[in-house]
């Protein structure tokens, strides 16, 4: 072969390999999760993501028949790295709010959720705002318990932490008077050795959050795809077994 | 880039800017407090006394800061006896626990500058300081410790623009410093660029004005060295 014959063939293979490559991007959904959100999204021991959001988005991406990679994306730069085009969905318990509906759009809410506040068992403390003045309480930052705890109780020592997972080693350090998170996060967390001397105090403060699947303004592809996908589970029963994997309750 | 966004963070940076100012400012007043003797002992001739300082050089120059941050925040606060203790009221707060592992890092850098900065004080000085008759600690208070400071200016003034920039790892125990300010706003706007840049713009200028000064403080000292007024430089 000549040069010339070798150098063609190489660029016929470079080409071949190229297209074949963009045709299966084309396929492939990329979802952006967080990692540190038991027993929502976590990591476990052998590196792999785990959880009931991971569970749900390989039942929706079999439903859709797509090809899926999970990556994990800290939770403050979850929506900028949406936005940068770095993943096209996020499937990591995000609540639903105006805020960031101006920023992306969300699917069908896939459960739903309450914010209740959890504090040291036998202490008793009155979660009502004009008490909690003065406490010092924590939060994941970029979350709607920080957000909740910013507009209710200005007069609280608010701390925001990047994973819930260091606001919950804060109050077992007994930095904090008590921590406000998802209910079923801190539900999880109760039954490790660590949170066993925890517990819920109050009732929720609030009860409206509905957690959906966020993807880029004006991929109404995608988010029909994935609306149609998560009706599907519902139906057939897929979600319902993935719930009772998690929780003993139904959190839809 | 939206330049709406980006003028519209800085008031609520600047707040941040002024706990970084803070956290650097007393670190370095610290670190050097403590480098200044663990210089000296490290110049000892005596191994023995070489061994204390030569490992604590040694654990702090060779983990990352961010480590040394979550071991003082996260790490000591694991132990009952630490929250029991007298210490507690100091180490429960995010702000001191900064200040702590950013003083021992810094300190132990400093040391080594100064360090190299002592042994490199040009020995006939010393033979002269002894010939006249100064006693040992003499000739380190009036000699080699103000050579050294002049020797090391340069790269110790290098450390201190490290630790500003350094210093931006306080974000991860909850403080909001610059940085930790930058993010709980990107959380609200969602820009990460505009409002990093804005930031990116503030260290700048902080850098800028500490260089200045340090320029400045060169010349003073070395006010030997620049030419005579109306000489080419």
């Amino acid at each position: 072969m000549t040069i010339k014959k070798t150098l063609a063939a190489a660029a016929t293979a470079v080409v071949l390999a190229a297209s074949a490559t963009a045709a299966q991007a084309q396929d492939t959904i990329r979802i952006a999760t967080e990692g540190a959100f038991p027993p929502f999204n976590t990591i476990d021991e052998s590196g792999q993501l785990q959880g009931f959001d991971v569970d749900i988005a390989n039942a929706l991406c079999k439903e859709m028949e797509a090809d899926c990679e999970i990556v994990a994306q800290d939770w403050d730069g979850i929506i900028p790295g949406l936005l940068a085009k770095k993943y096209d969905a996020i499937i990591a318990s995000m609540s639903i709010t105006p805020e960031r509906q101006k920023a992306v759009d969300f699917t069908d809410p896939y459960y739903s959720n309450k914010l209740q506040f959890v504090a040291p068992k036998g202490q008793e403390i009155d979660t009502s705002p004009e008490a909690l003045e003065g406490k010092t309480i924590g939060a994941q930052r970029a979350t709607i318990s920080g957000q909740w705890l910013e507009e209710n109780v200005p007069g609280a020592d608010i701390k925001l932490y990047g994973t819930q997972e260091e606001a919950f080693l804060d109050l077992a350090s007994g930095r904090l008077d008590a921590v406000l998170n998802d209910v079923y996060v801190t539900y999880d967390w109760l039954q490790t050795e660590e949170g066993g001397t925890f517990e819920f105090k109050g009732e929720p403060v609030y009860d409206e959050d509905k957690i959906g699947i966020a993807v880029r303004k004006g991929d109404d592809e995608l988010l029909n795809r994935l609306n149609e996908a998560l009706a599907a589970i519902i139906e057939d029963g897929t979600y319902a077994d993935i719930n009772e994997k998690y929780f003993p309750f139904s959190i839809y | 880039m939206n330049m709406e966004t980006f003028f519209s963070v800085f008031p609520g940076l600047m707040e941040g800017a002024w706990l970084t100012v803070q956290l650097v400012g007393i670190a370095v007043l610290i670190g050097f407090a403590i480098a200044l003797p663990v210089a000296l002992l490290r110049v000892s001739e005596n191994p023995l006394v070489r061994a204390g300082p030569y490992a604590y050089i040694f654990f702090f120059r060779g983990t990352p800061l961010l480590v040394q941050i979550f071991l003082v925040y996260y790490g000591l606060s694991q132990f009952e006896a630490v929250r029991d203790s007298f210490l507690w009221p100091v180490l429960r707060e995010a702000y001191w626990c900064a200040i702590i592992a950013f003083s021992l890092n810094t300190a132990a850098y400093s040391a080594e500058i100064l360090r190299g900065a002592i042994q490199a004080v040009p020995w006939g000085e010393v033979e002269a300081a002894r010939a006249v008759g100064m006693s040992r600690a003499l000739t380190y208070r009036r000699i080699i410790l103000p050579r050294a400071f002049r020797i090391c200016l340069p790269a110790y003034g290098n450390e201190v623009i490290l630790m500003v920039k350094s210093s931006a790892l306080a974000s991860t125990i909850t403080l909001l410093d610059l940085t930790g300010m930058a993010r709980k706003i990107i959380a609200v706007n969602y820009q990460p660029v505009e409002t990093f840049a804005a930031a990116g713009v503030i260290y700048l200028v902080m850098i800028f004005l500490f260089a200045t000064f340090l320029r400045w403080l060169e010349k003073r000292l070395h006010a030997n060295l620049s030419p005579p007024p109306g000489m080419p430089n």
